[in-house]
C-alpha cells in the first residue's frame, strides 16, 4: 500500500495515511481531524472521544469477503434515537473501499453504488419497493441519525455532521442497501448482510468473561 | 479467537442508580443503551458516563424472571442455526414482560435478552410454560414486508399462516438492552406460524419493521442447556407453534396404513386368482310344499379336496311369487362333524299401477370358510307354504372359493389406528386454533396436518 507520512498541522505528531484513497484521518495523538489535500494536512476540527460501544470490530481487524481479504481502517460512528450503530470502512484485497456496518452485532458488507435517480427521503417511507441492480430492495428502517464520531482514515471528509436520514432495505435474500442522506445528493449502498463467522475475522476486540 | 494487539481487554463495568445509589453490572459493555437499575428498577442511561434516570420505576408488580439475568448456556436452535453460534455460550443480559389485550384480558408473556459480544443478540420467550428461541432476521419474508396485512407468509419455502395480529404493550423490564426501552411502550405485533416455527413482524411507528423467526423449544431442554436448578413450569394448553405431537404420526401411520392396505390387496388379488372354484356336487331337486311326508332327504357322497378352504353353497330355484325355506347339513361321513345352516329364498313380482315391481331373488349363496377336506354329503329338509306350488331348485356344491370378507375387516382394522391419530391431530390443531385472532374457517386448517 502506497504510505504517506507527514506531521500533524496540530501538534506534530507523524501523522501516517496508510490507504492511498484516503482523505481524512484522526490524530492519534490530540485527536485532531485532518484532511489531506493536493499539498499539505489541514486540520479541520477535534473529535470527542468516541461513545462506548460494543462492537467486535477495531481498527486493524482483518477479514474476508467472498475470496477477497480486507482490513478495517476507519469507521463513523452514528447515534439514533434507539442508540448507535458503526459503519466500518473497509479496504479490500486491489484497493476497493467497502462499509462493513456493525448494529448491535448485525452485520452487512456494502458498497457505494453510483446511481443518479435515487428518491428523496420522503420518497421512500417504510414498506416501499425499489429495484436496483435487478433486486427489488424494499424499506424496512427510516433513521435519523448524527454523527457521534470518527476514527482512523476515511475515503471522504466526514466529522460534526448534523442529524441526517439513512433509509436502510431489504430483500428477500440477504440484500441490504443504505441510502444515505448525508450530503445533497442521496448517495446509495448495496451489499449482503453477513454472518460473524462468514467473515473469518481476526484481531478483533476481546471482552472481559469471553 | 481474538487478538489483543496491544489493546486492553474491554472490561465489565458497572452504573450507580443516581436514585438510589446502587450499583449495576452491566454485561453486554458499549452496547448497554438502556440499564435497569437491579435495586430500584430505574431505566438508566448505560451510555451516559453520568448515568441519568430515563424512566422511573413507578410499578406495584415487580416481575421475577424464571431464568436469572447472568445465566450463561448454549442457545437451543434446531434447524434454522447458521453455523457455529448455536455452539457459542450466550448470556441472559435482559428480560422484559409484555402483554397484549384482547377484549380487555391482558395476556402477558416474557422475553429473555441472550447477548454474546460476537455473535449478537436472540431472544427466548416463554408463555404458558412454552419457549421460543428467537432470532432477528436479515431478509424479508416474502408476501408483503409490513407485518399484519395478508393471511400469510413465505419464508425460506415455507408457509406461515397468520395467528395474530396485536399491539404489544412493554409492562416491565430488567436487566439491559441494546436499544431504548420504557414500560408502556408499544408495538405493533403479527404473529404467522409454521410450527415448530413462528415468524414475527413488529413495526414501531412508521420508522421500523422487524422480522423474527421463533423456534419452538421444549423447556427441559431450555433448563439443561442453561443448567438450570428445577423444572420448568409446565405447560398451558396448545401454543401457536407447538408442534403437534400427532401431526407427524398421523402422516407416519397413513403411510404404513397404506402399505399394509396394498399388501392386503395383493394377497386377496393372489387369492383370487388361484382359487379353483371347483364344482364337488350338483343336482337338481323338487320340492313340493303341498305334500304332507317328511320332506328332508340326503345327497349322496362327495368329495371336498385339496386344503382346507371355503366352500360356497349355492341354491338357484325357479320361485315365483312364493317362498321357500331350505335347511342344510353339510355332514362329514368319516367324522360325522356337521355344519348346519338355513337359508330362505323368496320372489315376488306384478304389475301396480301400471308399474312392474319385483322383490327378493330367486337364488342364494352362502360360504363356508375352511372346511377341511374329506367326504361329505348335505342332508337338506325344504319347506315352504303349504298353499305354494312345487318348486325346483337346483343345489350346487363349490369347493375353494374365493372369499372376500376378510379382506373387509383387514382394512377396516388397518385404516382404524391412522383414522385415530388423524381425529387426535385434529383436535390438537382446533386447540391451536382457538388461540387464534384470525378465526380461520373451522375446517380450513383440518387435513393439512397429517404431514410435517
Amino acid at each position: 500500500m502506497a504510505s504517506q507520512s507527514a506531521s500533524c498541522p496540530n501538534c506534530g505528531a507523524p501523522i501516517v495515511f496508510r490507504w492511498s484513497s484516503s482523505v481524512q484521518t484522526v490524530c492519534d495523538h490530540c485527536r485532531s481531524v485532518v484532511i489531506r489535500t493536493d499539498v499539505d494536512l489541514q486540520k479541520v476540527g477535534v473529535v470527542a472521544d468516541l461513545p462506548l460501544d460494543g462492537s467486535p470490530i477495531q481498527i486493524g481487524t482483518e477479514g474476508q469477503y467472498g475470496d477477497k481479504p480486507f482490513v478495517v481502517a476507519g469507521r463513523i460512528m452514528y447515534q439514533y434515537e434507539q442508540g448507535t450503530w458503526n459503519e466500518w470502512r473497509i479496504v479490500l484485497d486491489g484497493g476497493a473501499d467497502g462499509w462493513l456496518s456493525d448494529a448491535q452485532n448485525e452485520l452487512a458488507i456494502s458498497f457505494r453504488v453510483d446511481n443518479p435517480h435515487l428518491p428523496a427521503p420522503e420518497m421512500a417511507p417504510l414498506g416501499y419497493s425499489f429495484n436496483w441492480n435487478g433486486v427489488e430492495f424494499t424499506v424496512v428502517s427510516r433513521t435519523l441519525a448524527h454523527y457521534a464520531g470518527v476514527e482512523g482514515e476515511l475515503p471522504f471528509q466526514y466529522w460534526d455532521k448534523t442529524d441526517v436520514m439513512f433509509v436502510d432495505l431489504r430483500s428477500e435474500r440477504l440484500d441490504f442497501a443504505t441510502l444515505d442522506y448525508s450530503d445533497d445528493k442521496p448517495t446509495l449502498y448495496i451489499g449482503k448482510a453477513m454472518d460473524f463467522d462468514a467473515l473469518r475475522l481476526r484481531n478483533v476486540r476481546t471482552f472481559e468473561g469471553w | 479467537m481474538a487478538e489483543a494487539q496491544g489493546r486492553p481487554v474491554v472490561s465489565v463495568r458497572s452504573v450507580n442508580c443516581p436514585n438510589c445509589g446502587a450499583a449495576t453490572a452491566v454485561r453486554t459493555f458499549g452496547h448497554a443503551v438502556n440499564v435497569v437499575c437491579q435495586s430500584c428498577g430505574s431505566i438508566l442511561d448505560g451510555k451516559d458516563p453520568g448515568v441519568a434516570i430515563l424512566q422511573q420505576y413507578t410499578q406495584a408488580v415487580r416481575y421475577e424472571p424464571l431464568i436469572p439475568l447472568g445465566t450463561r448456556g448454549k442457545i437451543l436452535r434446531a434447524t434454522s442455526a447458521s453455523g457455529p453460534e448455536r455452539d457459542a455460550d450466550h448470556e441472559v443480559v435482559g428480560f422484559q414482560v409484555r402483554q397484549i389485550l384482547v377484549d380487555g384480558v391482558a395476556y402477558q408473556w416474557r422475553e429473555y435478552l441472550l447477548f454474546n459480544p460476537y455473535y449478537g443478540f436472540h431472544y427466548l420467550t416463554e408463555y404458558g410454560g412454552h419457549w421460543n428461541v428467537v432470532t432477528t432476521l436479515r431478509s424479508l419474508p416474502e408476501g408483503g414486508a409490513t407485518p399484519g396485512s395478508g393471511r400469510s407468509r413465505s419464508y425460506h419455502g415455507q408457509t406461515y399462516r397468520r395467528f395474530q395480529t396485536a399491539s404489544a404493550q412493554t409492562v416491565f423490564v430488567l436487566g439491559e438492552f441494546p436499544w431504548q426501552v420504557r414500560v408502556g411502550e408499544t408495538a405493533a405485533v403479527a404473529d404467522y406460524v409454521a410450527p415448530p416455527r413462528m415468524l414475527s413482524g413488529e413495526m414501531t411507528a412508521d420508522k421500523e419493521a422487524t422480522w423474527s423467526l421463533g423456534e419452538y423449544v421444549d423447556g427441559v431442554d431450555v433448563w439443561s442447556h442453561l443448567s438450570l436448578p428445577g423444572a420448568p413450569p409446565a405447560r398451558e394448553g396448545v401454543f401457536a407453534n407447538q408442534p403437534s405431537p400427532f401431526a407427524g404420526a398421523a402422516g407416519r401411520m397413513w403411510r404404513a396404513a397404506t402399505l399394509l392396505l396394498a399388501l392386503a390387496a395383493l394377497l386377496w388379488v393372489m387369492h383370487l386368482a388361484t382359487a379353483r372354484e371347483k364344482v364337488a356336487f350338483a343336482q337338481v331337486f323338487t320340492y313340493d310344499p303341498r305334500g304332507i311326508q317328511d320332506s328332508s332327504f340326503v345327497t349322496p357322497v362327495f368329495e371336498l379336496d385339496g386344503r382346507p378352504s371355503a366352500v360356497r353353497v349355492e341354491t338357484a330355484t325357479d320361485l315365483d311369487n312364493q317362498w321357500v325355506g331350505v335347511g342344510y347339513a353339510l355332514v362329514n361321513d368319516d367324522t360325522g362333524q356337521t355344519y348346519e345352516f338355513a337359508r330362505e329364498v323368496s320372489y315376488y313380482q306384478g304389475v301396480d299401477e301400471g308399474e312392474s315391481w319385483s322383490e327378493g331373488s330367486r337364488g342364494d349363496d352362502v360360504t363356508l370358510s375352511r372346511i377341511p377336506s374329506g367326504r361329505y354329503f348335505l342332508r337338506i329338509e325344504p319347506e315352504g307354504d303349504r298353499a305354494g306350488h312345487p318348486v325346483r331348485y337346483r343345489v350346487r356344491v363349490v369347493r375353494d372359493v374365493a372369499t372376500s370378507l376378510w379382506f373387509l375387516v383387514a382394512v377396516v382394522l388397518i385404516v382404524i389406528p391412522p383414522i385415530a391419530s388423524t381425529w387426535r391431530s385434529a383436535t390438537f390443531e382446533r386447540r391451536r386454533w382457538a388461540e387464534s385472532d384470525d378465526a380461520p374457517a373451522a375446517s380450513s386448517h383440518d387435513g393439512d396436518d397429517d404431514d410435517e
